[in-house]
């Protein structure tokens, strides 16, 4: 049987020095009616047949080529230099635990440092945590953070964050007895004003103009941020957010229908000791040497139990060590490049698409950044069109906005070169 | 051995890295956007030519121990083998490439591989219905107590408490907690395992749940489970089932017919996916029949060998993650699955079991054992005597495994055992290792009552030697406390400390 270690002649061994002689003298504990004769599943397979079957489940999915993706909402093609998967792909630190006995997990616990540092200076803020599970799950507990902090107990949603980050808002707000209020003026019961940057649309907002009226309500300001955009837009610490959080895939992570991604949240010192999740900070052994250690783990679930800042336990490490392997790749320069490459060829591509007969920018006179929103006639038969020429094109925003019928979003990055621009338009012209 | 950070390393006259498009012109950034909306100063980011990169990582790798090379006793963590074709399966450009938008009929391989495996999971733990979209055990556990207060509003019932073991593992009480519940606990008897009278006694038309892992922390089965189930039955409440001990029983028994209602599973330590240095794990939570109708909107659903995400939940707690979960985790766990099949699958819980009581009898002349045996896939040991009699506790225990490049066993949990061992081996151990694992703790505790004071600055063999988390605490709030620059939490370049 694969994996298993122990021969025939081992079991008999162990058995004899247990003093018992079957596995089933072990298991006495187990009330007999509830002991089973053996799992309803199929008998296991070789590696050669096991290996055949997932991927003719995979063979079942189509992939688009990267260069032929202009679908964005929330997870996006990039380039990923082949550091990243060399670097994460290393047995010692894909196989480590969570890194509790740190003299024994310094690789780890110096690169989510180095990772916290990386989030710190990408947003401006003073600290970041070591990773949280996904952009969703960041704007909850970022909202959670918030009612904890000043006792109010509404968050209010301005514009258009992420559908599913607010349906994920939504559940943890319900748990905690908090109201979610989308749209309007923050005002005195408002915990936080949740915004994201450039929003779901790829439209940018007045980040400025939001957070004022935030603090002017005495309530947070909490952005939700594009990492890569963070190489060229004013990050929420210059504009006087509390907290930031956001999505890390773009930073050196595979689409992978969804996850695992990396969630990140990064906020003033103020706030720090509400943090969710792991902290990593340094220390010095008896040498005077500097290691790292888990630190403040007083705010944690298995110090403070049921008063704890959050539950989360397991987080996503070996993601954040992507995005820490990524940006150390890039450096500023090329995080700078990879961003305005996307920019410009995504209003090349609004300028060729609002051309098109019938097609309007939906909102003309905002600004975007690579991510823009476009009125289409017919637009499902648009996407699908596109998609029998191997092209996966916009997305149907429409899904999750009733007011914006016939709206896709298009997406532009460093991947979709001026041929695959050549080719989006001409399948649309054809 | 010590690594310098990037941020040392860096050198920012090193050439940046060739990317697509930079020389191509259009639209300059700075003359559409408008000023207010741009950064003022590039981020502090480092910058390291590639082969610089790849031996500070290389490097960096060397400094951690791992289950690819050192055996990990850690207590309800079960750090098994993690099976390199589970990587190979996740990396196929067939599941690594889909975009989680991409139209239903172009997703058709990776919704029948989650469908098949919720299948494989109910098979396992015995539920009609499994969520794979839980991030980590933590968050399974949340959203199975999301899912009961659902349910029990449906009945127009309101239920503020759930009661939790004080054997408990600390996730238990903060996800109750953060769900909206009071948590009450409930104690251990003298035997270990939960005291039915203290239960009964804290059992009222409050109690939304009882939250209970089998085997409990402390290794053992309940052998009452059937009593406690029918107990808190009997007062309108849900039993949970926290399946970070679900490796003791998988073809044995199963939590769904000891009358579990919600049960949440960690592919990361039953399913062999990698535990990462702390993640990405999945936690999946499977439910009975009544709770279905609650489960977290899409579930995939299956009609003639068609595969669909069915958003029409109307009872729905919601969405408690994007997209469909950690995708990438559900085909490491499946192929797990396969390549196991039911027998393998059965045979491993065995012999971890077997495995740990083997190692519990060859280290039982060393260390207290306050609990009877048998164990089932672990057990818990104490140094509360040696702490009397030489002050060696233990965490230098722990330190001075590392130093015989063993991982460190959990220590100080659970909570209701002093000075506790906890020691899971898992089925993936050979004999021999455990065997050299005995050893080991047998001269660590022969040392102990000869030269206490040498385990006490153990471990000597790793990167840095034992960290002073204190120290480190204390500057943390110097910091937050203004009283220093020096943010400890993130690497400052010495000018902007000394500014």
């Amino acid at each position: 049987m694969p994996y298993l270690v122990h021969s025939p002649e081992d079991r008999s061994a162990m058995l004899e020095t247990i003093g018992v002689k079957s596995i089933n003298d072990l298991l006495v504990d187990i009330p007999q009616s509830l002991r089973l004769r053996s799992l309803q599943l199929p008998a296991g397979l070789s590696e050669f047949e096991t290996m055949a079957e997932v991927a003719a489940l995979a063979g079942r999915n189509r992939v688009f080529p990267d260069r032929l993706t202009f679908r964005g909402g929330g997870v996006y093609r990039r380039f990923i230099p082949s550091a990243v998967a060399a670097v994460t792909s290393k047995p010692e630190f894909y196989t480590a635990y969570t890194p509790y006995q740190a003299e024994a997990s310094q690789g780890t616990l110096q690169a989510i440092f180095e990772y916290q540092t990386l989030i710190a200076e990408l947003t401006g803020l003073d600290v970041s945590n070591a990773s949280l599970y996904d952009g969703a799950t960041a704007v909850a507990e970022a909202a959670m953070m918030a009612h904890v902090h000043n006792g109010r107990d509404e968050v209010l949603v301005s514009g258009y964050l992420h559908p599913e980050y607010v349906q994920v808002l939504r559940a943890f707000s319900e748990a905690r007895g908090i109201k979610v209020r989308k749209g309007g003026e923050p005002n005195k019961k408002t915990a936080a004003v949740i915004f994201q940057q450039p929003d779901f649309l790829g439209l940018l907002v007045d980040p400025r103009a939001l957070t004022t009226a935030a603090h002017d309500a005495g309530a947070l300001a909490i952005a939700c941020v594009d990492p890569i955009s963070l190489a060229v837009l004013a990050p929420p610490g210059e504009y006087g957010a509390d907290i930031a959080v956001g999505e890390g895939q773009q930073l050196g992570m595979a689409p992978s229908f969804g996850g695992p991604h990396v969630g990140f949240i990064a906020c003033r010192k103020e706030l720090v000791r509400k943090l969710p999740g792991r902290l990593v900070g340094t220390a010095h052994d008896v040498q005077g040497r500097r290691g790292f250690v888990l630190a403040l783990a007083a705010r944690e679930q298995h110090i403070r139990r049921e008063k704890a800042t959050s539950n989360i336990c397991t987080n996503h490490s070996l993601c954040a060590l992507a995005a820490a392997v990524y940006l150390t790749y890039m450096g500023p320069y090329g995080l700078r490049q990879v961003a305005e490459v996307s920019f410009k060829r995504a209003h090349a591509l609004a300028e060729r698409l609002a051309a098109l007969p019938g097609w309007e920018m939906a909102f003309p006179e905002r600004r975007f950044l690579n991510e823009f929103p476009v009125r289409v006639p017919k637009s499902s038969a648009v996407v699908r069109k596109l998609a029998r020429k191997g092209i996966l094109g916009g997305l149907d925003v429409s899904r999750w906005f009733r007011e914006l019928k016939g709206v896709l979003t298009f997406t532009c990055t460093e991947v979709n070169d001026a041929k695959a621009l050549d080719e989006l338009v001409a399948a649309l012209e054809s | 051995m010590t690594e310098p950070l990037s941020f040392e390393l860096s050198r920012p006259a090193v050439d940046p890295p060739r990317l697509p498009g930079a020389e191509e012109g259009g639209a300059a950034l700075g003359d559409v956007l408008p000023g207010e909306l741009l950064r003022s100063r590039p981020p502090g980011l480092p910058r390291l030519s590639e082969p610089e990169l790849m031996r500070h990582y290389s490097r960096l790798a060397s400094l951690n121990y791992s289950i690819s090379e050192n055996f990990y006793p850690l207590g309800s963590c079960t750090m098994k083998y993690n099976p390199v074709a589970n990587e190979a399966a996740a990396a196929l450009p067939g599941f690594a490439g889909l975009h989680p938008y991409q139209d239903e009929e172009t997703v058709q391989g990776a919704l029948e591989l989650m469908w098949r495996l919720e299948q494989a999971l109910c098979a396992v733990v015995g539920v009609d219905r499994v969520t794979l979209q839980p991030a980590a055990g933590a968050h399974g556990e949340w959203t199975a107590l999301r899912m009961i207060r659902a349910y029990q509003h449906s009945k127009g019932e309101a239920r503020t408490e759930v009661l939790v073991p004080d054997s408990a593992h600390g996730t238990n009480p903060a996800s109750a907690a953060l769900s909206g519940f009071q948590v009450v606990e409930v104690l251990s008897g003298p035997d270990g395992r939960i005291s039915l009278a203290d239960l009964e006694s804290k059992l009222s038309p409050r109690t939304a749940a009882l939250m209970l892992t089998n085997p409990n922390t402390l290794g053992l089965f309940e052998r009452e489970i059937l009593d406690i189930a029918e107990l808190v039955h009997s007062t309108g409440a849900m039993l949970y089932y926290d399946g970070a001990n679900l490796n003791a029983f998988m073809g044995i028994c199963r939590p769904g017919d000891m009358g579990f209602d919600a049960v949440h599973m960690n592919l990361h330590k039953t399913f062999t996916t990698p535990h990462g240095g702390g993640g990405p794990g999945a936690g999946p939570v499977g439910v009975k029949s009544e709770l279905v109708p609650f489960l977290p909107s899409p579930t995939v659903e299956r009609t003639d060998g068609h595969l669909t995400l069915d958003h029409k939940h109307p009872q729905s707690i919601g969405r408690v993650r994007s997209f469909y979960g950690n995708f990438g985790m559900l085909v490491r766990a499946y192929t797990y699955i396969l390549a196991m099949g039911g027998d393998g699958l059965s045979q491993a819980s065995q012999d971890a079991v077997l495995s740990a009581n083997y190692l519990r009898k060859l280290v039982e002349g060393d260390l207290e054992m306050p609990h009877d045996g048998p164990c089932m896939h672990e057990f818990v040991a104490s140094a509360n005597h040696l702490n009397h009699e030489n002050g060696v506790r233990a965490l230098d225990i722990a330190k001075a495994l590392l130093d015989r490049q063993f991982y460190a066993p959990t220590v100080y949990f659970p909570l209701v055992v002093p000075e506790a061992i906890m020691v899971e081996p898992t089925e993936t151990e050979s004999k021999a290792t455990l065997d050299s694992f005995a050893h080991a703790i047998k001269e660590i505790v022969a040392e102990a009552r000869t030269n206490p004071q040498g385990l006490h600055e153990e471990p000597k063999n790793t990167p840095v030697g034992r960290l002073d988390e204190v120290a480190a605490a204390r500057r943390i709030n110097a910091y937050l406390q203004g009283q220093s620059e020096d943010p400890v939490l993130r690497w400052k370049s010495p000018s902007e400390t000394a500014s």
